[in-house]
This record gives C-alpha cells, sequence and structure tokens, in this order.
C-alpha cells in the first residue's frame, strides 16, 4: 500500500478511492480494539488532541474522543459557549493559542462552512473536521461506507438512496463525494425546496418518487429533517413531510428484502422514518455508531504519522 | 551485492518445527491450556505449522491467535508516515493459558516487547514462552527465546530473510544477504 500523505481531514475530495479504502482497511484492525477487555492501544502515546466544538454534538464529539483515548492521545474538550469566543476573542486566535499549547490536532466544528479549512491554513496542527456548516462532514461519510462496504461487501455499483433534506446536509454532500468516487450510483430524493440547486452536476440522479427509490436501493441513507432550519417556509408542514417522505413499514414492502437504513443520528422518530423502521431489521443506525469509532480512530492515527508541509503559514 | 546465502532448506524447517513442537510439549507437560500466537507474517504461518506438529504428535488441535503488533511498535514517533495496520485475530481468552509466541527471526529484541504488551492488554497469561526460527543474535534488550530453531551469528550489515509458503512465493528457505550500501 502506498503511504498516507495527507495532513489534514477537510474533504472527502481531498481523497483519491485508494485512500479512502486505506482508512477503511485500517478501521477493520481498530474495529478489533474497541472489542477487546482492554479497549486501549498505545499508538498515539504522548499526543495531544483537542476537539473545538462551535456547534452542540454529541455523538461525533463522544465518538472522536473515545477514539483518540482509545489509541492513548490525551484529549481537551473545548466548547464555544464556555470559551473565550464568548469575550470576543476570533477563531484564529484562540485557535493559535491552543495551538501555542503545543497541540498536536485539532478537532473543530463549526456552523460556518470553511472555518476547518481557514485553520489548516494557519495552524501546524492537523486539522479534522467535524462538521462546518452545510459544508462537509467527512469522518461521517467515512463511516457510512465502511458499514456499507461491511454489510454489502462492496461500493462498486451499488444503489444508494439519499431521502429527506440534502439542501442543509453536510453528511450528504460527504456522502455523494464518497460514494461517487468509488463507483456507487446515488440517488437523492427529497422535496424541492430541500434539493440543492444543479446538484446533478455533482453525479447523482434526482427523483422525488420515495417509492421508486426504495424499490431499486441496496442502501437507503435517511436524513435529520433540520427542524432548527425550516424558518424560512421549505415545507407547507412537517405532518406532510413526513407522510409524503417518511419511511414507514407500509412503504418498506416494495423493498429488496435485504435493504440497510441508514441514518446519521439525531433520528426525529415519527418523522423521517417510523419508530419501528429505526428499530426493525433492515436499521444498522447503531452499526454505524459503532463503526465510528474505528474511523475515528483510524483517520486519528494515519494523520498522527504526516508532518506539515509548510506552504505560506498566513 | 553479493549473492544470498542459503542456510536453511525447506526440509531443515521442518525438523526444526518438528523438534520445536517436541520441545514445546515436553516442557508444558502435553496441550493442556496451551496456545500458539504467531506474529504477523511469518510467524503465523510457523505457528500453523507447529499447531500441526503438534496434532501430528498428540492428536490435539491447539488454538493459534495472529497478533500484529503495529500499534505497540516503540518508533511510531521517529518514522515518516504510519506503517499499515492489520488485524489482530485472537478469539479465546488468554488469560491462565500458557501462551507460546511465535516469530521467524528474533533480532533486537523490540518486536518481541511490543508482543509482550499487546498480549498483557488480552489478558494475563499464567506463562509466555517465545519460539523462533531463528535467533541472529544482536538483542537492544533483555529477550532471549525457549525454542529456538537455529543460532546464526550475523554482522548487523546483514539481513535474514525466511521465506515461507504460501506467504512468499518461493520455496521455504532461510537466506542470509549483505545489505546495500546506500
Amino acid at each position: 500500500m502506498m503511504p498516507w500523505s495527507q495532513h489534514n481531514l477537510l474533504d472527502l475530495q481531498d481523497l483519491s478511492a485508494v485512500e479512502i479504502e486505506m482508512v477503511m482497511e485500517t478501521a477493520k484492525s481498530f474495529k478489533e480494539v474497541s472489542a477487546r477487555e482492554v479497549k486501549k492501544v498505545p499508538a498515539l502515546r504522548g499526543k495531544t488532541i483537542v476537539m473545538l466544538f462551535f456547534e452542540p454534538s454529541t455523538r461525533t464529539r463522544t465518538s472522536f474522543e473515545l477514539a483518540a483515548k482509545r489509541l492513548s492521545a490525551d484529549t481537551v474538550n473545548i466548547a464555544a459557549s464556555s470559551s473565550s469566543l464568548s469575550k470576543g476573542e476570533t477563531i484564529l486566535d484562540t485557535a493559535r493559542n491552543i495551538e501555542a499549547m503545543n497541540v498536536d490536532m485539532i478537532v473543530v466544528r463549526h456552523a460556518s462552512a470553511g472555518v476547518p479549512h481557514f485553520l489548516a491554513r494557519h495552524l501546524k496542527a492537523s486539522i479534522i473536521n467535524a462538521g462546518d456548516g452545510c459544508r462537509s462532514h467527512p469522518t461521517q461519510a467515512l463511516l457510512d461506507m465502511f458499514t456499507i462496504n461491511e454489510r454489502l461487501g462492496r461500493i462498486k455499483g451499488i444503489n444508494v438512496g439519499i431521502v429527506g433534506d440534502i439542501l442543509h446536509s453536510r453528511v450528504a454532500r460527504s456522502n455523494i463525494w464518497g460514494l461517487t468516487r468509488c463507483g456507487a450510483n446515488v440517488t437523492l430524493c427529497g422535496p424541492s425546496t430541500l434539493l440543492p440547486v444543479e446538484v446533478e452536476k455533482m453525479g447523482v440522479r434526482i427523483t422525488h418518487d420515495l417509492d421508486s427509490v426504495i424499490k431499486q436501493s441496496d442502501v437507503l441513507m435517511l436524513l435529520r429533517l433540520q427542524k432548527e432550519r425550516q424558518q424560512e417556509k421549505f415545507l407547507p408542514s412537517v405532518r406532510e413531510y413526513a407522510r409524503v417522505f417518511g419511511v414507514d413499514r407500509e412503504k418498506l414492502k416494495v423493498a429488496k428484502k435485504d435493504l440497510i437504513i441508514m441514518h446519521p443520528g439525531p433520528t426525529n422518530r415519527g418523522i423521517e422514518l417510523s419508530a419501528d423502521v429505526a428499530d426493525g431489521e433492515h436499521s444498522v443506525i447503531l452499526e454505524q455508531v459503532t463503526n465510528g469509532v474505528a474511523i475515528r480512530m483510524a483517520v486519528l492515527y494515519l494523520l498522527a504519522g504526516t508532518k506539515q508541509r509548510l506552504a505560506d503559514s498566513g | 551485492m553479493t549473492p544470498a546465502t542459503k542456510i536453511m532448506d525447506k526440509d531443515g524447517i521442518r525438523r526444526a518445527l518438528l523438534r520445536i513442537a517436541h520441545e514445546i510439549l515436553e516442557k508444558n507437560k502435553g496441550t493442556q491450556d496451551l496456545c500458539l500466537i504467531g506474529i504477523r507474517t511469518r510467524g503465523t504461518v510457523l505457528a500453523e505449522r507447529i499447531r500441526d506438529c503438534i496434532k501430528q504428535i498428540e492428536g490435539i488441535e491447539v488454538p493459534v491467535g495472529i497478533l500484529d503488533i503495529t500499534l505497540y511498535r516503540d518508533d511510531l514517533t521517529l518514522i515518516a508516515s504510519q506503517p499499515v495496520v492489520r488485524e489482530t485475530l485472537i478469539d479465546f481468552d488468554m488469560t491462565g493459558k500458557k501462551v507460546v509466541l511465535v516469530d521467524d527471526v528474533l533480532f533486537t529484541g523490540r518486536t518481541i516487547r511490543a508482543a509482550l504488551d499487546a498480549i498483557i492488554d488480552f489478558g494475563r497469561p499464567d506463562v509466555i514462552h517465545l519460539a523462533v526460527l531463528i535467533d541472529r543474535g544482536h538483542r537492544e534488550l533483555p529477550i532471549r527465546a525457549d525454542y529456538v530453531g537455529k543460532n546464526i551469528p550475523t554482522a548487523l550489515n546483514q539481513d535474514v530473510k525466511v521465506l515461507l509458503q504460501p506467504t512468499d512465493r518461493k520455496q521455504d528457505q532461510v537466506v542470509i544477504e549483505q545489505r546495500k550500501i546506500r
């Protein structure tokens, strides 16, 4: 295998199909570590990783933190609400101060797209994007692809339907990049108001007919209806959305027998999917969470080995 | 480069492993609580062959685990990019067991140090023994082998290569090569 050369993980489109493959292969070994009695290996002993979260998160932050700890790295959590940012410090100053304490990696989430990229241009530490605005969430897409590959044995040639609020979804964007790069056929389905304009240019099919998507899909990826971003009247009502685009047992009657249903969480039971589907035989939602730790361990491990090639440090 | 010198052939390896299997059984008084752990990649092949020898002798198949020591290496911070991690497959509990660690060449002892740390993370075996096909000297840590196929005095500028089927596409053999001067 080729040596890993990425210093940051900002977007999935920065990775080649071979590199995506390498992350997934490495994650396989780390999944075994999490299944041990002693869930810890000394690979990143002495490294310091800061979780810089400007947006609320339970799953992603916990997952990154467990991943770092299982690799024996030291972790520090910084939430925007309790940091100096609330006193008016700029993001760059906050990040530079953190880096001045000899931090090796910074995992960052922010409501604005591009913040991780901005930090990567100015800091020597490895930057890992844990979600920036509606743009990118690379580790989520990697863990989704890992889960698909584990369940179906391949990614190339499978049919993936992504249903819901594509417009606001960084998870969808990263998955579209990764899945199409690895040769999957991706179909997007949702109300026209929640589908980005010209999204077909990313190499995907668009439809508003959920039944046809359910019928042909090997993987159904449901997205959370982001209620906090619905004030602009994208939908007539949440109930209507649930009736037309929500997945329940009745609609799944036409599905393939071994269809897998994924959701990046948190789920709105009764809106994008019914409770019996979320807990049903097709659902791999909790497997995704388990695999998330393994994928993040793989990403941290691989990035830890590379040094910043100092281009222009601005 | 001087040509490689063959120091052990297929039959030599077979006989050495058969003797090691006998020694393991003698020292442990049979197969009770015995298990073998092969260090990836060639240690695994050797562990499986020793298991087959033990089966021939005693008619009992002892469990074999596969250990990847990459995450326990002491030079991770010194090398340029992270080495490839492969799966560790140990599907039995090692607590209270007599573990025989198997590797192809014993050299500095650093691989074995890493393997010992990894095993301790899995459980608490009663004893850990070490079996190697070749002991080439030059230890950097206080580690020795309990079962040795062949002791070979070497110079530091030499490489000892163990070739085994099916990992290597050549016939089983052990060769010494002069390292290329860069």
